[in-house]
């Protein structure tokens, strides 16, 4: 774990850290990243956190932040931070594969928004993380560059689909990592690598640049080492973009400055649909501890129900599968990445998505396109559509009662590589505290909330209602504070 | 059974996927083990349910409050990637994509 560097293990950093240490010249922003890259060099052989770095970029925006200290001139938010990115993200120039074979060698011509958000507040980034190909998956078992490992745990998942992004935070191989979520991709790695993810509201964060998966679905959010980083973070990222059309036109609240508001006589809506069967003991038992925390921290708790629940596995898995079998109709083999020959425009559509994708892509797209086709379309994709607004419908019931819900972020601990590959549907059903969130939108963070007695960690999960990241921000902050992480 | 071999390759050629005889054999087990899963949601009625396609309802206006996605003025920019992403096609002949043979004569 230590480096050769004697700047440490880099899981000490965080954003008013490495702020602090440049100002005070302890350290220059092009030894940051060389010391980032140094260690990631080291510890990616056993991790595959990273599918790609990149070095040039990182340190021409590291030489623009020493000449901008050496000048005296005021330093954005984000000065000198060590970003990484989800490969699903767009980095102009810079591989951009989505763990797919299907995007092998693509190089994007432009930025996305948010990485372009973040390098205009002084953001370095080192390189892009591997995760489940095209976002599809809870373990980063199908990416097409092989599994990543958790750095808590070398023979279990990290979680996914953000599984290299969480990893890397949690190694100290970035400060802070970009990942995506459309049923639990960042909130579930955050639990797994026992680090804070943060699912910002549907249309709070521009996804211009964001690879599609499920465009009713899919989010941009950061993985931290601190929740006050990744509040630091979403300030920057979040608010309107021309470019996306589905990014809202809300205000951007300062979300640094509104964590340390109290958090005493918050109603803490727990579910006890949350609960049930399913639940992994040690989770349940260290979601609890957690919960009994933020009590003492003033906290109301009221029990409710949310009833639609248990139908959320369905209805996410109808949807996003066609909306996956939609947007995935892109990867023909004519404008980027692979093609596979063929003697007719048919036959190379057929050969170059037969051998492009992996098998959960292709399961996906055709569950997606059976739930889409001529007679079938009413009975699951429009039913499932009506289910979903059931299930928003919980959400805006609940938010009347409490002003946040707690649930576990995930019903299991983080799971041995390999043990769970054999059965989709199981794979599936372990997502069921987290799709809920994304069918209505609403935010949500996974905080650390103590680890089971064989040491692996356990997230506690925080959704708030539409747009009030600032609440659910400031709550996960004060339990941090109060020791969550050691329950 | 919910679905059948001829299904799966029926839907198949829909996606555009070539599938061998053992990915055929193995969707079609586990497409019919989720399509039975998926069939809980007819335990609920739905009758009087509008369908939810999206979370955030588009407006063109908004108070500056509330969350709206306005539409933005239909005006043409100019593209300055052109170069680039043609350079990125497997088989460009600028300024076009080139492809196999449509039509057969």
């Amino acid at each position: 774990m230590t480096s050769a560097s004697p700047l440490g293990n880099g899981a000490t950093w965080t954003i008013p850290s490495v702020r602090e240490a440049l100002l005070a010249k302890r350290i220059s922003a092009r030894e940051l990243v060389s010391d980032f890259l140094a260690r990631i060099e080291k510890r990616n052989p056993e991790l595959n956190a990273f599918l790609a770095l990149s070095p040039e970029r990182a340190y021409a925006q590291a030489d623009r932040l020493d000449a901008s200290i050496a000048a005296k001139e005021k330093l954005p938010s984000l000065a000198g931070l060590p970003l990484a990115v989800k490969d699903v993200l767009s980095t102009h120039g810079v591989p951009t594969t989505c763990a797919s074979r299907m995007l092998e060698g693509y190089r994007p011509p432009y930025d996305a928004t948010a990485i372009e958000r973040l390098e205009s507040a002084g953001a370095m980034v080192l390189g892009k993380t591997n995760c489940d190909e095209f976002a599809m998956g809870g373990s980063n078992e199908n990416s097409a560059y092989g599994p990543v490992r958790n750095p808590v745990a070398l023979d279990r998942v990290p979680g996914g689909s953000s599984g290299g992004s969480a990893a890397a935070v949690a190694a100290g191989l970035a400060v802070v990592a970009l990942g995506t979520d459309t049923g639990g991709s960042i909130r579930q790695p955050g639990a797994f690598c026992g680090i804070p993810g943060l699912m910002p509201t549907y249309g709070r964060v521009s996804r211009y640049g964001l690879i599609a998966f499920a465009s009713s679905l899919d989010r941009i959010g950061p993985f931290a080492r601190t929740v006050r980083d990744a509040a630091e973070v979403l300030a920057v990222i979040a608010g309107r973009d021309p470019k996306d059309s589905t990014s809202a036109e809300a205000p951007v609240p300062d979300y640094v400055a509104k964590l340390d508001e109290p958090v005493k006589g918050l109603r803490i809506g727990v579910p006890t649909d949350y609960f049930g069967k399913g639940l992994d003991d040690g989770v349940r038992a260290k979601v609890e501890a957690g919960i009994a925390l933020l009590e003492r921290l003033g906290c109301e708790r009221v029990p409710l129900r949310m009833p639609h629940t248990d139908y959320a596995v369905a209805t996410y898995y109808l949807i996003a599968t066609a909306e996956a079998s939609s947007n995935l109709a892109r990867y023909d083999g004519v404008r980027y990445g692979l093609r596979v020959p063929g003697t007719t425009l048919m036959e190379m559509y057929r050969n170059t998505r037969g051998r492009g994708f992996g098998p959960e892509v292709k399961r996906r797209i055709m569950l997606g396109t059976y739930a889409l086709s001529a007679g079938y379309y009413d009975a699951y994709y429009l039913k499932a559509q009506k289910v979903r607004a059931l299930i928003a419908r919980d959400f805006a019931e609940a938010f009347r009662q409490a002003d946040v819900i707690v649930t576990p972020t995930s019903p299991v601990v983080p799971f041995r590589l390999g043990e769970r590959v054999a059965d989709p549907l199981a794979m599936y059903l372990a997502d069921i505290y987290t799709v809920t969130g994304s069918l209505a939108g609403v935010p949500g963070i996974s905080v650390p909330s103590g680890k089971t007695a064989e040491g692996l960690p356990v997230g506690l999960q925080i959704f708030g209602p539409a747009f009030a990241e600032d609440r659910i921000l400031r709550l996960a902050h004060a339990f941090e504070q109060a020791g969550g992480a050691h329950v | 059974m919910k679905i059948t071999r001829e299904d799966v390759a029926r839907v198949a050629e829909l996606a555009h996927l070539d599938l061998s005889e053992t990915e055929l054999a193995t969707i079609s087990r586990q497409l019919d083990s989720i399509l039975t899963y998926v069939e809980k949601l007819n335990e609920l009625n739905t009758d009087d349910v509008e369908p939810m396609a999206q979370v955030v309802p588009p407006r063109s206006t908004t108070d500056g409050q509330s969350a709206g996605t306005p539409l933005r003025e239909d005006t043409i920019e100019p593209c300055t990637v052109i170069g680039e992403v043609l350079a990125g096609a497997p088989d460009p002949d600028p300024p076009y994509f080139r492809v196999p043979k449509v039509i057969e004569r």
